[in-house]
């Protein structure tokens, strides 16, 4: 059985393989099967329209350009702000993702090596059941910081030089520049940066801690901080 | 037994394998691991600050970083592994692929499928799943290609009639493993499944890519090409059987120590944690088999210049293995986990082990591919050299750097602190790998002037040995 072929293709090839999956995929599928995923559009919360409304006073001419002008009507333009606010999460993520944020980026903090300290609250399953969490960014590398804690913590003027130019804003920075996010200078980001800019301000809007500053308190002499 | 000694004789070697394909795919995945590693220098130039070419958006770092990791996946790795099975499984089986025409097909779709990938990457059109950057117009394509190879090399496995070699074990399974994990990672956490389940499945997938796709096929061409060099057979068959059912079993259980301390069900990641310290006990036996082989034949190492490339990536995997099991226990993960540890990690396993093994794979066969000796001995031993100590330099230097950010990063210094303490680590990562640079390059002039010009060799040696007699 175990040297031939159909033992080696069936056992080996399908049942294991099999096996794996049920083990370490369905099982937490299965678990979180009563937390549905959120659409976009119920991600836009209270703080990620404060910022998105600040992008339009900042920006007017590039932000109307891409997105247009909102209504007079003051509660018309609360439901318009926040679909163009949708649009711009889905759209900035795509460029997290085709740009490769995400392998210099994490988006989870763990409860270990003082993260809390660092970024907040430890990262929670419902966080992640969301339209913008497929396929789900982790992360595996932090060149940068992590970034699940983000939004708020810097305002949108800082954002868009630093994806101009990260190092006018941190000059040891190996940050990559981002310029075909603009048209030709920090001032003018284009739809595409808006939606960037958006993207990361969302990041942790959800949460009551909002925004969460570090604890900076670096430690010195022996402790090391691991335990 | 009979029937194959009646093979052996009737069977003209060049009615099995088609050396000029054979020839093609190590070509290109040659051209694909040229531009692989030109990505990875453009990523290691940016975090030193030297990068020449900023503010180009088709050359931007992030997206080369992840051509970098596809082109070595599914560029070179894939091609030479699909060489190296063109030239093997029909040896092995005394039949020819179940089509040549069909070859030739996966070949062509197979250069386009990366190169899309490629330039889908450039444009900006990634996908977000880690090693599945692929973008999802290319994803059923790219399946389809998989299950076409399976087809292809699972006809003359099938009508082979005596009971298969080791090294058919370790093919038969990775020809249905690869289509699944595909179709796994791509498909599932794109359209079905977001979140923390999502994010066990994508680490299911990083894991099952490297674990039933490029690990089987290279110890099953191990176990293939090792006894022809060495000209004895392997040590003993009770221990490759040990680890290819471990390596089947163990394996794929392990996909979530990717994603340690997320919100993925703690019963979970400990599970997949004892399977990771598992493999480990699997691989050490098959090592022992190998290193049992080659008990008796050592100068071989010396002597023979596949053998060398073989048995140092074999040293280079018992190393990550140990490592694997010692880094995957959560105290390690609080330390090493984001850093550059995991970087020099992936590298010392892609390049180090299955890297090498299709390189010693490439220097036997090429001789036998276009019928003449190697241009250069020498050029043979730069280019193993630059390439080992290159390497073996990177693998030290990123471990001891992600060492370095683990604590900086608990201490609660500023963050740019950990960046400037990571300087000197990323320079010394740039040298290692312009050292890789150059035994590439020592390869590439090798081949070039081996094609043009070098002799022709005697018939026997340019066709090679069928099997040899099993014991």
């Amino acid at each position: 059985m175990f040297e031939s072929k159909s033992g080696v293709f069936f056992i080996g090839g399908l049942a294991f393989f099999f096996l794996a999956f049920a083990s370490n995929a369905l099982v937490p599928i299965y678990m979180y099967r009563d937390l549905p995923e959120q659409p976009v559009r119920k991600l836009v919360n209270e703080n990620l329209l404060y910022q998105f409304e600040d992008l339009h006073k900042r920006y007017q001419e590039p932000f109307e350009a891409a997105y247009g002008t909102p209504p007079e009507d003051e509660t018309e333009a609360e439901a318009w702000y926040a679909d163009r606010c949708a649009e711009a999460l889905l759209r900035g993520r795509t460029i997290y993702t085709g740009e490769g944020c995400w392998h210099c980026h994490s988006q989870f903090v763990r409860p270990v090596s003082r993260e809390e300290d660092r970024w907040g609250p430890v990262a929670e399953v419902y966080e992640y059941q969301n339209e913008l969490q497929r396929p789900v960014l982790f992360g595996t590398r932090r060149v940068g910081p992590d970034l699940s804690r983000e939004g708020g913590r810097r305002s949108n003027d800082w954002h868009a030089v630093h994806f101009f130019r990260p190092k006018m804003l941190i000059p040891t920075s190996p940050m990559p520049e981002y310029t075909w996010l603009y048209d030709g200078s920090p001032d003018q980001p284009n739809a595409d940066g808006l939606a960037l800019i958006t993207y990361v301000q969302w990041m942790g809007s959800w949460l009551h801690s909002y925004p969460y500053y570090e604890r900076f308190e670096p430690i010195s002499g022996t402790d090391s901080g691991m335990e | 037994m009979s029937d194959a000694v009646l093979d052996r004789e009737t069977i003209d070697p060049d009615q099995l394998v088609n050396r000029r394909l054979v020839a093609l795919f190590f070509l290109m995945a040659l051209v694909f691991l040229s531009v692989a590693i030109l990505g990875g220098l453009l990523m290691a130039l940016q975090l030193v600050h030297w990068n020449p070419l900023r503010g180009i958006e088709l050359l931007s770092p992030g997206r080369w970083r992840m051509i970098h990791t596809n082109a070595v996946a599914y560029g070179f790795l894939a091609n030479a592994f699909l060489g190296a099975l063109e030239w093997s499984v029909p040896r092995m089986t005394l039949r020819p692929v179940a089509s040549r025409a069909l070859s030739w097909f996966i070949f062509v779709a197979w250069q386009v499928i990366v190169l899309s990938t490629a330039v889908g990457i450039m444009f900006g059109q990634a996908q977000g799943v880690e090693w599945g950057e692929t973008p999802v117009w290319i994803d059923p394509v790219a399946m389809l290609g998989l299950i076409l190879v399976m087809i292809n090399f699972m006809v003359p496995i099938a009508q082979a009639k005596r009971p298969p070699y080791v090294a058919l074990w370790y093919f038969i399974a990775p020809f249905i493993w690869p289509p699944l994990t595909y179709a796994m990672g791509n498909f599932m956490p794109q359209y079905w499944v977001s979140g923390t389940g999502g994010g066990a499945l994508t680490g299911l997938f990083i894991h099952d890519l490297v674990g039933l796709f490029v690990t089987p096929l290279g110890w099953g061409l191990m176990y293939y090409f090792v006894p022809i060099l060495l000209k004895k057979p392997i040590w003993s068959h009770g221990l490759s059987l040990v680890g290819f059912w471990g390596l089947a079993f163990f394996y794929p259980l392990s996909g979530i120590h990717h994603f340690l301390y997320t919100p993925i069900p703690m019963f979970l990641q400990y599970g997949a944690v004892v399977a990771t310290i598992a493999i480990e006990f699997v691989v050490t036996t098959v090592v022992i088999n190998f290193f049992g082989t080659i008990w008796g034949s050592g100068r071989m190492i010396v002597t023979s210049i596949p053998v060398r490339w073989f048995y140092t990536g074999m040293v280079f995997y018992f190393i990550t293995c140990l490592q694997c099991a010692l880094q995957v226990t959560l105290t390690f993960q609080k330390l090493i986990h984001f850093t550059d540890w995991v970087v020099g990690h992936a590298h010392l396993v892609m390049f180090g082990v299955f890297s090498f093994w299709l390189m010693g794979i490439m220097v036997y066969l090429f001789p036998r591919l276009i019928g003449r000796e190697w241009y250069s001995r020498k050029l043979l031993e730069y280019h193993f050299w630059l390439s080992a100590v290159g390497l073996f330099v990177m693998f030290v230097d990123l471990g001891l750097a992600g060492v370095f950010q683990g604590f900086y990063w608990a201490s609660l210094l500023p963050w740019d602190v950990s960046v400037e303490g990571s300087q000197p680590f990323w320079i010394t990562r740039v040298f290692a790998g312009l050292s890789i640079v150059g035994g590439l390059l020592c390869f590439l002039y090798n081949l070039y002037r081996t094609y043009m010009g070098g002799y022709e060799t005697s018939s026997e040696s340019a066709t090679g040995r069928i099997m040899p007699e099993p014991a």
